[in-house]
């Protein structure tokens, strides 16, 4: 699979992701955020960082870029797009996914190893999980508390929406929540770091692997 | 020229931890009887020409779209020194 990983300015993890898509066994393609052109790609990436210095809101003027119509045109499509911290933050000012990211409740920059449960094994992005199954990446960020009104937190609950989900939590986010899904189950919005856990040599082991070897059986 | 003015503040259910800093330093200061500080965003937006109805209307639509998250965020729409 061609999976795309869009660079806007101030992002900070998109090599990291384009290297977790190659050791997920697929072939990486950059993706600029001033061009209206995917690249024929299968999937898309939205990577952690800041963009646009995180200027008025996480993710509001991202949210923007020229790329953004293509990218939220093909997810409405189907196409598998995954929003990892800042991408997350993206994906929910772009209305693709429910809610959104404030600050964190300690008011501090979080930076650790975080055990999250995978809830939901049936996206495009967490199959190669057992449901329920626990991985340890890195969860860093300064604004991760996911916050919604009870009746959207009530529905992401009743439809199996909540992916992932904190064991402990380390920033405020209502009902420990660490990812979610849309509907259709192809977009979904992640915290923590799975690009950061996938070699033993740095990070805190290859936990995060699966989201990336997760596609192939969405190609399949 | 005009200045159309946009508040933009945290719902009211929603956590604000930068007013809670900001309350917890007050009473450090000396200044005490403060229950609470709410921390928001005021955009002032320079028209060219006449505020009207319709420029009123697009301020409107910029704060629902990009000056404020309705998620999250409440915002209200005042014309400078009317």
């Amino acid at each position: 699979m061609k999976v795309g990983v869009v660079t806007f300015p101030g992002s900070l993890d998109d090599v990291d992701a384009r290297r977790a898509v190659r050791a997920g066994g697929h072939e990486d393609v950059a993706l600029w955020h001033g061009d209206h052109d995917l690249q024929g790609v299968d999937a898309v990436i939205l990577p952690g960082g800041f963009s646009y210095g995180d200027y008025l809101r996480c993710g509001a003027i991202a949210r923007f870029a020229p790329v953004m119509t293509e990218v939220i045109a093909a997810a409405k499509g189907g196409m598998p797009v995954l929003g990892i911290c800042n991408g997350f933050q993206i994906l929910c000012e772009s209305h693709l996914l429910p809610g959104a990211l404030i600050r964190n409740d300690h008011r501090k920059f979080g930076c650790l190893d975080q055990t999250v449960a995978i809830e939901n094994n049936r996206t495009a992005w967490t199959s190669a999980y057992e449901a329920g199954q626990h991985a340890t990446i890195v969860l860093k960020n300064g604004e991760g508390s996911f916050v919604a009104d009870e009746r959207t937190l009530d529905q992401l609950e009743a439809e199996g929406r909540v992916v992932a989900r904190y064991v402990g939590n380390p920033n405020g986010s209502q009902r420990a929540i660490a990812g979610i899904t849309n509907e259709a189950g192809n977009v979904v919005g992640l915290m923590p770091h799975p690009e950061h856990a996938i070699e033993d040599l740095c990070g805190p082991g290859t936990d995060g692997l699966g989201f990336f070897t997760s596609l192939a059986s969405v190609s399949a | 020229m005009a200045r159309v003015v946009v508040d933009v503040m945290p719902k009211p259910e929603i956590l604000d931890p930068q007013g809670k800093a900001v309350l917890g330093a007050l009473p450090r200061l000396g200044f005490t009887g403060v229950t609470e500080v709410r921390q928001g965003k005021r955009f002032e937006v320079e028209i060219d020409g006449e505020v009207t109805d319709a420029v009123l209307a697009e301020v409107n639509k910029m704060a629902e779209t990009l000056l404020s998250n309705p998620v999250i965020e409440d915002y209200s729409v005042s014309v400078l020194g009317a």
